[in-house]
């Protein structure tokens, strides 16, 4: 789960790091009161969304009175930006961040991230901020800064010292920077982020220390004991049929294509994906219906996944493990008849009782193919929406 | 032999009461398994499924002399299962929970470190070798004991390539489920030497996804390590970058961890690696035929 960057630096704020002082807006007239009571001689206007490359985007802008700030604000508010990272679809514009202008020096990069391979939360820092990790990965890797954190003791002073020298601050920089990482590491533990970037790291023309951007996502997993963060959770910035599978409690994700999936399993939905790729189709989503597949989660499925107008046909593809194939078709065919499917539905099933199971399909009078194997499966799925 | 487990293997429950634990411990129990009982804190004492349920590992190790323990418990409760396991003196801890914090899973891990333990999991279906043992929730009825070993990050697509060995004939050693989880036990490495070590196993089945490195890991020590042959499947060919598709460990972020990339590198290292789900089990067998040639 990701939070807005107003989100983070209220976080940011709580554990003592530094921030440029702001105020979060979602109408634009109360960008009047908000620069007024924060003295600058400009103030960025900044459009809250998931997504990076919001410069580029003309979703971040400078402004030099109160009430040019309230006609950029009127005009991101409401609106869809759309950047390289969330093209072609962006993402709505609901409140903006207004700030003061600091005197920038240097930008620098930092972040926190769980290192699979390593098993170990990770520091990374750059004196190449303001760019992509990845750009910088990419031309210039020996600028890249890395610092592995022990799970007993945490970052230690040394390890922020190590980062800062070679970061070329100096003199009281340094301990304000090794109490901005302490502070960030507490942070990253006590909320399981998964990922915590800043970018840039500011240092001011005096010498200060600033985070200027922040990017923050938490841990899925941790959210049943992350409520407060799971609270501040915005679905208009997630697709609408990947909120409202959440909510149901299924796994979807959306993609471009027209053939419809429903699968039992993580691995098998993104090897469906796959197969329906290689025979020539489109995927239109990931679905993973879990072990269960009962009638009520597969009519839950197929309404989410009748939800695209784009799907033409949808591909069910259910190895039955401990649950009996005529039980799943059973499921099956009362979600068709539940749902009025108008498409063709192609069910391969695999497990134990398959063949009264496939019988049950094939005899039941509904729109339903019953496919041998997953190859035929595929084939059939893409025949279908090529008819 | 196969790895891992058989069917001297003593199995006890965590969770054993819970409906999960009930289920998959009853399904265990008709396929082979030796269960000897389970833990559920408070309810030490009472006879379920015929076996003595206990109140803490340290009683039900002491009093069955178990080896192996399968965790079903929920999310917030694993990391203090598996720990609690570890500290009895369990050799071999499954963990089939998903949903896991994955900064419990850092902690437990530093801690597994320091002891001599085995970790299945988490996020997982189990561990199996057909007709002596199966620990976990996968369907035994698809297995036929053979030449193949199965290592696979996927749950189901482990069940795939049980299927296709089965129609075959060329049967399972010891079918192993690492998991879906960015941290987790047992990885692909470890289950690769073990069955290059062990008699039974012929041939062996790698089933990866996109996420991580851990595939590029395997490739390379295939390629020095592994004389046995090899095939292998990657799912998410089609998935799209810094989404997670279902498993917490599967997803590419900032170009690494496609499938295409684990695939390139299977492929330089010697395995066969099949395009399609489908084609696991001719994968396995020319892989075997090249070996021979």
């Amino acid at each position: 789960m990701n939070l807005h960057e107003y989100q983070a630096k209220t976080l940011l704020q709580k554990y003592g790091i530094p921030v440029p002082r702001g105020q979060v807006v979602a109408v634009a007239k109360e960008t009047v009161a908000v620069t007024t009571e924060i003295a600058s001689n400009a103030w960025v206007v900044k459009a809250q969304v998931h997504a990076g490359g919001r410069g580029k985007a003309g979703g971040v802008k400078i402004v030099k009175s109160a009430s040019e700030a309230q006609v950029v604000a009127s005009e991101l508010l409401g609106k869809t930006l759309v950047t390289y990272q969330n093209a072609p679809d962006g993402q709505p514009v609901n409140q903006v961040l207004i700030e003061e202008t600091l005197p920038i020096a240097r930008e620098l990069y930092l972040s926190m991230l769980v290192d699979r391979t390593l098993e170990r939360v990770v520091v990374v820092a750059s004196s190449a901020g303001g760019m992509d990790i990845e750009e910088i990965a990419q031309n210039s890797p020996e600028k890249i800064l890395q610092e592995v954190c022990d799970p007993l003791t945490g970052l230690m002073d040394y390890q922020a010292r190590n980062l800062g020298f070679k970061l070329d601050l100096a003199g009281d920089q340094i301990s304000a920077f090794s109490k901005i990482l302490k502070g960030l590491y507490k942070l990253f533990k006590d909320n399981d982020l998964a990922l915590l970037e800043i970018n840039p790291l500011v240092v001011t023309t005096d010498g200060k220390l600033f985070a200027l951007d922040c990017k923050m996502s938490v841990d899925d997993n941790a959210l049943y004991r992350q409520k407060a963060l799971a609270e501040q959770r915005d679905w208009s910035q997630e697709d609408s049929k990947e909120a409202v599978a959440h909510h149901a409690g299924l796994n979807y994700i959306a993609l471009n294509g027209n053939i419809g999936c429903m699968v039992n399993g993580a691995g098998l939905a993104m090897a469906t994906m796959d197969l329906i790729k290689l025979h020539g189709g489109a995927p239109a989503n990931f679905l993973d219906v879990g072990g269960g597949a009962t009638a009520e989660t597969v009519t839950k499925a197929f309404k989410i996944i009748l939800a695209d107008s784009n799907v033409k046909a949808i591909l069910v593809n259910i190895f039955g493990g401990i649950m009996r194939c005529d039980i799943i078709a059973e499921g099956i065919i009362t979600a068709v008849k539940e749902v009025g499917m108008q498409i063709p539905v192609i069910v391969r099933l695999e497990g134990t009782n398959v063949e009264l199971g496939k019988t049950m399909l094939q005899t039941s009078g509904l729109n339903i193919i019953s496919a041998d194997g997953l190859t035929d499966a595929a084939v059939q799925a893409v025949k279908a929406v090529l008819v | 032999m196969s790895i891992l487990v058989n069917k001297n293997t003593k199995v006890l429950c965590q969770g054993f009461t819970g409906k999960q634990g009930s289920f998959h411990s009853e399904q265990a129990l008709a396929y082979g398994t030796k269960m000897v009982g389970g833990v559920t804190p408070g309810k030490g004492g009472l006879i379920h499924l015929g076996l003595p349920v206990f109140n803490t590992m340290r009683d039900a190790v002491r009093e069955t002399g178990a080896t192996a323990s399968v965790i079903y418990v929920p999310p917030a409760f694993a990391a203090d299962s598996i720990l609690e396991a570890c500290d009895a003196g369990i050799e071999l801890i499954i963990c089939i929970t998903e949903g896991i914090p994955v900064l419990d899973m850092l902690n437990v891990k530093h801690v597994l470190n320091s002891y001599n333990v085995k970790l299945i999991g988490p996020n997982c279906p189990g561990v199996i070798t057909p007709g002596e043992c199966k620990i976990g929730i996968m369907p035994g009825s698809i297995h036929l004991r053979g030449k193949v070993g199965i290592v696979s990050r996927s749950g189901t697509l482990t069940y795939e390539a049980v299927h296709q060995t089965t129609a075959l004939k060329l049967g399972q050693s010891t079918c192993v489920g690492i998991g879906g989880d960015p941290i987790k036990g047992l990885n692909f490495i470890e289950c690769l030497e073990m069955f290059e070590a062990d008699d039974e196993t012929e041939a062996i089945i790698m089933v990866g996804e996109i996420g991580g490195s851990d595939e590029e890991a395997a490739a390379e020590f295939i390629k020095s390590n592994v004389s046995k042959p090899v095939a292998a499947y990657i799912a998410g060919q089609t998935a799209p970058a810094g989404k997670r598709m279902g498993h917490a460990g599967a997803i590419i972020s900032g170009g690494s961890g496609k499938a295409e990339d684990k695939m390139r590198a299977l492929e330089r290292a010697g395995a066969v690696v099949a395009s399609s789900p489908a084609g696991l089990g001719e994968a396995v067998l020319a892989a075997i035929n090249l070996k021979i040639k």
